[in-house]
This record gives structure tokens, sequence and C-alpha cells, in this order.
């Protein structure tokens, strides 16, 4: 338990409690996860060896943490010159735990709060392959900031998988927000034009746009894209005030290749992991944080419109380090 | 995030030993820790990475790459080999039961794209096996899941049997089997909801799914960007449900795929087929020896060559060659190319299959359908001005008939016979270079003194002409 029941204690508030309950909760089955193995890899070796690295590196690529991300972070790791001084492979812990937040936070304060405006209307355009989990993360999301007390309106933006808009107006019905949506088949950049017009006359707070899971070399599909980001630019002030790219957890590698093509054509501001109730525990995004800077804004741990949290990079390292009960 | 080639890389980690007349073990260690990191970039799972080099390694300190002068292309095609050999040498087929009901259960993650390709299947089967297949809309959790797949059937015209969400799953797949053996339907596919391998619950109402509708084939849908989590959920749907094939999904995105690899590795399933688009009549026949050289990201050369030589007639090619030296290159000649381009397949597909292609390809959009309209332009030009491309290039009233008789726009024509024009010149060039400046326009920089096509730039979905 170690580092866990210290980290347990600094949160203080029942609120915060709960919270890390529910992250607990939600990682609990990604628990053969890196800190047990980390934990097994050092108590494995009584001396820090080259082969110690080779399998701390393993126990990082196991996360799906970005393969060069890796290398130079056990490169970096064996340089440190805290690191060279040490014989004892179990004091390493806390040093990769440091380096990892560093890794992260790159001397930069991340909020992973949502910019919005404190008046007038803001625009949120999620983006994001087939199948991550976009349409679900929006339901999610406007019924957190519902709950914050503002007022929402969603954009039924995804006009061409079949049911799309129909599970998007499942989820404005069963939370109890406005949604604009038309026929399949219509242009999805209309639908947003729509959807911003009625959220400027309603004053809305916030409009939530979901958008078709798009493969990042589909050339065409990426310009349209652009195009429905250009309206919103064009449409409202300082708009859109998010882009976030929701990554599924399970993603391995090509989340890279995902981030840098969704961030060419639109402003992408935030990750949203999604599924982190599974197995996968999405270390990718950390590669995404370390090459293309984007921070990770929300965490999905479960297909209810509750099973989202502001990401919290103390309970998403400590969550990974966490020792398996099952082990 | 460009990643080199394997045989890129390999070159570089040789390039020290140049002169050194013979390969040591350590040389060979070099390169396997370029083979792992690899495999790790395109997802193959660590165990198994690590498994896979040590059998590679030992196989590449045999005499034929210690004593070869190319001992980096002895160890790609070791690599490659046998690489070739885990995914299995030939595709395999579904498991129809011909005579009587075949049954498909389809179960996976959320996301993976199960009610599409539920979809899918159903179309493939149906032109394949000429059979009468029906849907089961199964997945009453994910709110319009029904509908998504019910909108699927009516596109194919396929009947989609549904009960709702309030009904429990195990009862809507016994009324639709019963229902299915009333209409004479003889394919029945099960389109599931998504579940996570750990929830103990949905996986059990998959267990009791398969008791209720004994199916001929469980296929899992695997989202081919999954990263080293793939082998935990193949290996957990297998371990319950006994799956008998794989459905490698998203492989049209820019994946290299290596979990394809480790199910294959860990589980032994089949992978039978691949989704290649949102479309519905975008399935393939999983080829397990093409991914091979996609794992390693370094393009299909072998089928690239065999494509080639099927098609294309080496006395033929020489001809063109002379004919492009005098500078007689004209329309027939060119039309005559795009036909054994054509015959070669999409040409995108053959781009792919150039090394260190697949990854420019991401930014380039190409269009098959260009070679039809440039077959249209070409063939309502007279035999005339067909073998005397000029005729074109000087006459605006010529360019307008053509572009009348073919029913393209006017400025379409005029980009072809520019661009035509433009490309002879280019050729013409490079027939004239020297080995220097050719490997210069094989890396894409253009010598001096070379035209360089003129892109234009503007609206419309021909903007810049064709691009070749």
């Amino acid at each position: 338990m170690g580092l866990f029941s210290i980290f347990k204690k600094k949160k203080q508030t029942s609120e915060a409690l709960q919270k890390a309950n529910k992250y607990q909760l939600g990682m609990k089955k990604t628990r053969s996860g890196l800190l047990s193995k980390l934990k097994n890899v050092l108590s494995g070796y009584d001396q820090v060896t080259e082969d110690l690295f080779d399998d701390l590196t393993d126990a990082f690529i196991m996360a799906d943490i970005g393969v060069s991300t890796t290398l130079d972070f056990i490169e970096e790791l064996k340089e440190d010159e805290r690191v060279e001084g040490i014989h004892d492979p179990k004091e390493l812990q806390p040093i990769i735990v440091d380096k990892m937040f560093e890794l992260y936070l790159k001397n930069e304060i991340v909020d992973a709060n949502l910019n919005l405006e404190k008046d007038g209307l803001s625009v949120l355009l999620f983006v994001g392959v087939n199948g991550v989990g976009k349409t679900t993360s929006i339901a999610k999301i406007a019924y957190r900031l519902k709950n914050e007390g503002k007022k929402i309106l969603l954009a039924a933006g995804d006009t061409f998988r079949a049911g799309a808009i129909e599970q998007l107006e499942e989820w404005a019905r069963r939370i109890g927000v406005d949604i604009v949506s038309k026929t399949s088949g219509s242009d999805p950049t209309s639908v947003i034009f729509d959807a911003i017009q009625k959220a400027k006359a309603g004053g809305y707070d916030c409009l939530l746009c979901d958008t078709a899971g798009r493969l990042q070399n589909k050339v065409n599909l990426m310009k349209e894209l652009e195009k429905m980001h250009r309206v919103i630019e064009k449409e409202v002030p300082n708009g859109p005030q998010e882009v976030l790219l929701v990554i599924d957890a399970t993603t391995g590698q090509n989340g890279l290749s995902q981030a840098e093509a969704f961030s060419e054509i639109t402003n992408i501001s935030g990750v949203v992991l999604t599924k982190l109730d599974g197995t996968s525990k999405g270390g990718i995004v950390l590669a995404i944080r370390d090459k293309f800077n984007i921070p990770i804004k929300f965490v999905g741990l479960g297909e209810g419109m509750e099973d989202l949290e502001y990401f919290d990079l103390e309970d998403y390292i400590y969550g990974l380090f966490v020792e398996n009960d099952d082990e | 995030m460009p990643f080199e080639s394997l045989s890129e890389k390999l070159q570089m980690s040789l390039r020290r030993l140049v002169g050194k007349g013979r390969v040591t073990e350590s040389d060979i260690d070099e390169m396997m820790k370029e083979v792992r990191v690899s495999l790790l970039e395109a997802d193959v799972n660590y165990k198994i990475v690590k498994a896979f080099i040590n059998d590679v390694k030992e196989k590449a300190l045999g005499e034929r790459v210690m004593k070869s002068l190319t001992p980096g292309d002895q160890v790609l095609k070791i690599v490659n080999e046998e690489l070739k050999a885990l995914m299995g040498e030939e595709a395999v087929p579904l498991n129809m039961n011909l005579n009587g009901t075949t049954v498909i259960l389809l179960a996976g993650l959320q996301g993976s794209g199960k009610t599409t390709h539920a979809g899918k299947l159903a179309n493939y089967i149906r032109k394949t096996y000429n059979a009468r297949p029906m849907l089961i809309a199964a997945d009453v959790y994910r709110p319009a899941a029904v509908n998504q797949l019910v909108t699927i059937g009516k596109q194919l015209n396929i009947e989609v049997f549904e009960r709702g969400v309030m009904m429990k799953p195990t009862n809507i797949v016994k009324e639709g089997l019963a229902y299915a053996k009333t209409k004479n339907y003889n394919v029945v596919i099960i389109d599931t909801a998504g579940r996570l391998q750990i929830d103990e619950a949905l996986m059990q109402e998959l267990v009791d799914i398969k008791k209720i509708a004994n199916p001929n084939e469980i296929m899992l849908a695997i989202d081919s960007m999954t990263g080293q989590d793939a082998v935990n959920v193949a290996s957990t749907f297998h371990n319950t449900l006994n799956v008998t094939g794989c459905l490698l999904t998203k492989l049209d995105s820019d994946t290299r795929g290596g979990a394809a690899l480790s199910i294959r590795y860990m589980t032994k399933i089949p992978i039978k087929f691949c989704g290649m688009g949102e479309k519905l009549d975008q399935l393939e026949v999983f080829h397990p020896d093409r991914m091979a050289s996609r794992i390693l990201g370094m393009g299909d050369v072998v089928s690239l060559i065999e494509k080639a030589t099927e098609n294309i007639d080496e006395a033929d090619a020489m001809k063109m060659m002379e004919r492009l030296e005098k500078g007689y290159f004209n329309y027939n000649d060119y039309l005559d190319q795009i036909k054994k381009i054509k015959k070669m397949g999409s040409l995108k597909g053959i781009l792919s299959m150039i090394p260190g292609m697949g990854q420019q390809l991401k930014n380039i959009d190409i269009d098959d359908k260009q070679f039809a309209i440039i077959e249209a332009i070409v063939s309502s030009m007279t035999k005339e001005e067909r073998k005397n491309p000029e005729l074109l290039a000087k006459s605006q009233s010529r360019r307008e008939r053509v572009s009348r008789g073919c029913g393209r726009p006017y400025h379409e024509v005029n980009n072809l016979t520019r661009q035509f024009e433009q490309m002879k010149k280019q050729m013409q060039a490079m027939m004239g270079m020297d080995e220097r400046e050719l490997n210069k326009v094989a890396k894409g920089q253009m010598p001096n003194g070379m035209p360089r096509q003129k892109v234009k730039k503007g609206k419309g979905k021909n903007r810049g002409g064709f691009r070749f």
C-alpha cells in the first residue's frame, strides 16, 4: 500500500475522498498496473543493473506509455544524478514517481478545468477517431456542467453514423438539456451553425458539439472538421473555447498520430481519456502530453452519466501505481 | 512522429560496421534493439516482442547472417519470415453451415465496431454465399444502439429483429432465432453490447447467449489501434467464450496493427476479416501474410513486385522507355499506362506498398476516380489528337470540343493537357539525368533545371487538378 496510503491521507475532505474512491474503483481493475509491476521489478534486483532498467522499460511500455517517451525517460533516469549514488533498487521508486510528475507537468501549472467564458457563450468541440466514446463523453460533461448551474445546449454534429443523432437525443432527454439536431446525412457544419445561433439567441452558457468519428488519415473528413472549426471561430468570440480530443484508454501508439493530426487542423486544448475503467491504462496520454503539450482534462470511468472525473494527475499516476488486490 | 521503417533503422545501426568485414554477436544485439523498438512502436505486446526477439536472434546468429555481405537485409528477412510464420500463412474462411442455419455471435469492447461490422458481415455473407441473412439487435444498453442497427439494416435491405431495450438480450436472441426459422433466414448475426472483459455480469450474459444460440462462429471485434492490452482483452474473451475468429476493425487507419500479432500469438484465434472503412461494403478477408510488413512499417514490396510483374510486360516497358526517350510520348501511351496501373489495383493501395510511403500517404488524398475522368477526356479526343498532343495544347477550340464530348468541365481538359505537357518535359529531363540527380528525384527534391509541377490553388473539389 505504501505510497497510496500516504496519498489517501492527504485527501482531507469527504468530497475529495469520494472522488479518490471513485478513481480507485474505476482504476481498480486496472490494478495489475505500474506500481505492483514496478515494485515487483525493483524487488527482483539486489543492485541497480542494466537488466533492471530493461524491465522498467517493459513496465512502462505495458501501460502504453509511448515508446520514445519511455526510452527517453529511462535514459534520463539512468543519467539522473540522484540515481547515480543509489545501490538499492527500492530507492528508485520515489524518484521514478517524481520524474513521472515532472514528465507531465514540465514545470508548468497544468489546469484540468475547462476554459469557459465568464459571461457569454462557450463552445466545446469534441473530436476523435471512431468508437472512442465522444457522444457518451459529451453526455457526461453536459451532465456535470448542468449540475454546476450552466445552461447547456448540445449539437448533434455526427450526422454520418447510423443512430448517432438518436443516441445524443436520448442522452439529452435523460440529462434534461436542449439539443439541436437535423436529419441524418445533413451537413454537420450547418447543424453546428444553427446550434450556435440558437445558443446565442437563447442565452445558453455552453454549447457542446458532437462530431462524427473520423480516422486522422482521412483527408476529406479532416477537412470537414476544419470547416466546422472555422465556423465556430467565426461565429463565436474566442470560440471554440475548448476542443477536446477523445482518446480511448485501450489505444496504443496510434494515439500519438491522432493527437498530431487533430491538432494540425484544430486547436486541441485537452484530452478526454475514456474507458479507464477497463484493464487499459491509457499511458499514451502521457506521451501525448510529452510530445504535443496537450493536457488531459477528463477521464471516463464507466457508462453512467456521472462516471466522469476531472483529470487529477496524482490520482492518475498513483492509480497506475496501486497494488492489485487480486495479486 | 514519423517512424522510419525498420529497414532504414537497421541500415543505420549497420553503418558503423562498414569495413569491419565481420559481424559479431554484439552487432546482432544492436540490430535486435532496433527490431524490438520497431515492434513495440507497432503495439506488439512486450512479452511477445521479448520471445520473438530471442527466436530471431538465435536464427540470426547462424552462418547466414554472420557471413553475409548484407547482414541488415538478412536480419530483416528473418524477422519478416518469423512474423509471417506467427501470423499464419493463409486466410481462414468463415465457419458456415451451408445446409442449415449459420449463427454468428459478435462480441467485443465498447466502440470496437461491432454494430457496423454486423451490417458489413451480413452484406458480405449475402453476396459471397448467396445466403439470406438476418440481424438480431441484442445491445439494449447503449442509447440508440438498436436504432443504429435498424438503420444499417435498412441501408442494406436486410431485416433486423429487434424487441426494443426493455427485454433481456437472451430472450431477444431466443425469439429472434425462432423468428428467423419461420422466415427461412439461413444466416443470423447477433449484435451484442460492448462490454469490458472484466465485467463479470455482462460476460456471463454472453455465455448465456452462446448457450441459447449455439453459434457456428463467435467473432471478436478488436480495434486495430489497440495497444498493449489487446492480449488481455482477447484472452479473456477467448477463455470465456471460445472465440472462433477475430475481426480487426478500423484497419484503414494509419496504425501498424501490432495488436493483430499479439492476439494471434497469445490466443491462436485466426483473424478472419478486417474493416477497411465506414461504408458497409468495406470489409475485406484478412490476409495474415500481408500483415507482417505492415507491422514492420516497411511496405509490402513483395506484393508490389508481384503485381507489377504480373501486369507489366518487360518488353512493353522497354518500348515505352524508348518512346519516352525520343519524346514521342502521347495520349495513347498515357491511356495505356493508366490501364496497366489500374490492373494492379487502387493507386493508394499500390503506393502504400512502397517502403516509406505509408507514412507520407497519410496526407495525400488519392482519388481513383481521376483515372476514369482522364480516360473519359482522352476517349473524346480524335485519333489525330491522341497521337499528337501538340494539337490540343495549341488549340482552345479543340479543348472546348473535347470538354463537350466527354461531359467534363473545360478547366479539367485544360488541366490535363497542361499537365501532360509538363509531365512530358519532366520525363525527358529525367532521361537525361545522371545517377546522382535521379537519387535526388527519388528523395523528393527537384534538381535544378527541372520544371516543377504547378499546383493550382483554389476552391472546389478538383482544386490542383490531377495530381500524379
